[in-house]
């Protein structure tokens, strides 16, 4: 049944309770499972974490919200234990990044396609390009490091090749910035950069804690270049979110994205086990969106259908391979650049970046130096003299 | 024997890959030969490293009177008595995870052979109540002697604390050695501990253990005899010949329940 988001749902969050058992489930397969079972799992928690981000500031700001949102969180941190616990331990945790890097092209290229703002569909496509070469520079890392090949883990879905080189990812401050959607912006605007910006503060932080844990000096600073990069781009999809949404809005489309973002994953998953899951979620998620409806209306003094419309959710996240529509985008807009808010040609970029980029790089460049000479080959580049495929 | 390497939708070759796989062997080529040459040289950084690193850390200094005394006799004669303290303090190491890693593979064992009456207590000694003798056949391995090789992992972490307190060295720290046998470990933990690893796989991880341990038994022996401490190297050799025993035994079982699986 369609999904109506100014439909009131039944059901308590006092309800929504777990064991621990339940919490650690049995995971994923990392050989047998598709590979955007994993896409949406590493997509959901990083939604997930973002969730407990935004009410952890709402009850720092907001007194009457309070019990409402604590209750919200307790669930919330459940969900994201429940979804992040499912990936397998026999992931290493640069094969794990792998997968982030794919959650960030096959999302960010989804999103592309369905933003119908050119500006943010412009910002969308500027930092696809950005993690389509983290993931070229992380599987030559996998392959040289580990002796592993990046397509165990994505499957085929997804192209291994360079896109805006990292060397060229790093920017003045000023230049991360983005212009915020307006307040009357269509709802899947909204929902699209609450996605994104989830995903990629999720994905930050999770190089910035196993960073620190490789041996290697040149994956350390790969993984300490690519976070750097992974910050700006939480700066360039959080600007896209409008400033002047007071909090309660913000909770209220917070809780829009989630329903959103589990429709779209019960909807495709393959794995039943799972799929059931994102079933519960999604339940979960519809008595979550009508408490933030009920604190928004009682405090906020307005009709929620302000700010979800008529209630229709918007088109679907698409978890598939959207290599024909990457590689467009590749060829076309590998060499714009940032000044301000503007997306621009190479020579138009903020001479502030170009200055920012050479000192950084002035003791050479980790992504320069993992992937020199290196191009993907299936079974790894020891593979390329066998012939095996290639 | 329960089956435990089966066909499936393993996805992850080339072969499996849904969209076409060759197709994007052409474009990863054909986007090599356009891309302008990566600037960067990965030996020149590693090295660079390399020469800047610090040791992972320091034998400690010996916590007692007796102990001074005892390493400070030994330089004397021009011993080095921090070598040996630091190869003592990794089969010290290795000894007390081997414990706990075959506590992991007597769990696991007794799991796929539905027997309930093994306990593992906190302390880490392996006891049986009731009926043990059910354990017979997860691969061919007998849950009796998967336990008397944990007993005498567990005596030989015994044995090595209290030859370095005989040292004077405290058994509690971590000398450098010690700290990367844990190193190495963690992934043979990461195996046997796993839910989804077969008895078979996990064997194959004790037996990586068992090929280390054995080697390290040979040089401590070597070592001590070397260094004088000739009643340490007798009860070392005892060690050693246990060890022995314990490849044998891990190789044999991995033997016969790879080959009974294929059969």
């Amino acid at each position: 049944m369609a999904i109506n988001l100014l439909d009131r749902a039944g059901g308590n969050v006092d309800d929504q309770r777990f064991t621990w058992k339940e919490l650690v489930s049995k995971p994923i397969s990392k050989l047998d499972d598709d590979a955007f079972t994993r896409v949406r799992v590493i997509l959901m928690n990083g939604i997930e974490l973002d969730a407990l981000r935004l009410k952890q500031m709402l009850i720092r700001m907001n007194r009457e919200a309070r019990v409402e949102v604590a209750k919200l969180m307790r669930v919330e941190q459940h969900q994201a234990t429940a979804i992040n616990w499912l990936l397998s331990p026999d992931h290493s945790p640069l094969e794990t990044t792998i997968a982030y890097e794919q959650v960030a092209i096959e999302l960010t290229a989804s999103v592309a396609q369905n933003e119908s703002d050119p500006y943010l569909a412009q910002g969308y496509r500027y930092a696809l390009l950005e993690d389509f070469d983290h993931l070229y520079r992380y599987s030559a890392l996998l392959d040289r490091l580990e002796g592993k090949d990046a397509n165990n883990i994505i499957q085929g879905y997804t192209d291994i090749v360079p896109g805006r080189p990292t060397l060229f990812h790093h920017r003045a401050p000023e230049d991360d910035l983005t212009e915020p959607y307006g307040r009357n912006a269509a709802l899947g605007s909204k929902l699209n950069a609450i996605t994104l910006t989830g995903g990629e503060y999720q994905t930050h932080d999770y190089y910035m804690n196993v960073g620190p844990t490789f041996a290697d000096p040149l994956a350390r600073q790969l993984y300490a270049e690519i976070a750097s990069v992974e910050s700006q781009h939480i700066t360039h999809y959080g600007a896209m979110i409008n400033p002047e949404e007071p909090p309660l809005e913000k909770l209220l489309l917070h809780e829009a994205a989630e329903v959103w973002n589990y429709n779209a994953c019960f909807e495709q998953e393959t794995n039943p086990r799972i799929k059931a899951l994102w079933e519960r979620f999604l339940d979960y998620e519809l008595v979550h969106l009508q408490v933030a409806k009920d604190l928004f209306e009682k405090y906020e003094r307005r009709d929620a259908a302000e700010v979800l419309g008529d209630g229709s959710l918007p088109s679907s996240v698409q978890f598939r391979s959207h290599r024909e529509f990457v590689r467009a985008v590749l060829a076309e807009e590998a060499e714009m650049r940032k000044n301000g808010t503007r997306f621009v040609d190479a020579a138009q970029e903020n001479t502030a970046s170009a200055r920012y980029r050479e000192a950084m790089n002035a003791a050479g460049s980790p992504s320069q130096a993992v992937s020199a000479e290196y191009f993907w080959t299936p079974g790894t580049e020891i593979n390329r003299n066998m012939g095996l495929h290639a | 024997m329960e089956s435990t390497v089966s066909m499936g939708m393993n996805r992850t070759g080339l072969d499996m890959a849904p969209v076409s796989g060759d197709d994007m062997v052409d474009f990863a080529r054909a986007s090599a030969q356009e891309a302008p040459p990566e600037v960067g040289d990965s030996v020149a950084l590693h090295r660079a490293y390399i020469e800047e690193a610090d040791p992972n850390g320091s034998v400690p200094l010996p916590g007692t009177v007796k102990g001074m005394a005892t390493t400070g006799m030994a330089k004397l004669t021009g011993d080095k008595p921090e070598v040996f303290i630091d190869k003592l303090g990794e089969r010290l190491a290795f000894e007390r995870t081997g414990a706990r890693l075959y506590e992991a593979l007597i769990l696991k064992c007794a799991a796929h052979q539905g027997d309930m009456t093994t306990e593992i207590r906190a302390a880490g000694t392996v006891i049986t109540q009731g009926d043990g003798g059910a354990a017979a056949d997860a691969g061919g391995v007998d849950l009796s002697v998967l336990k008397r090789i944990h007993d005498e992992e567990e005596a030989h972490f015994f044995l090595v604390a209290r030859a370095l307190t005989t040292l004077g060295a405290d058994p509690t720290a971590v000398t450098p050695c010690a700290d990367v046998a844990g190193v190495m470990a963690q992934g043979l933990m990461q195996t046997v501990t796993d839910p989804s690893t077969s008895v078979p796989q996990s064997l194959s991880a004790l037996l990586t253990a068992e090929l280390s341990d054995n080697a390290g038994w040979e040089l401590l022996v070597e070592l001590a005899r070397q260094l004088g401490h000739d009643n340490m190297a007798v009860e070392f050799e005892a060690a050693l010949a246990d060890e022995r025993r314990h490849l044998t035994t891990v190789k044999e079982w991995l033997r016969s329940s790879v080959l009974a699986e294929a059969a």
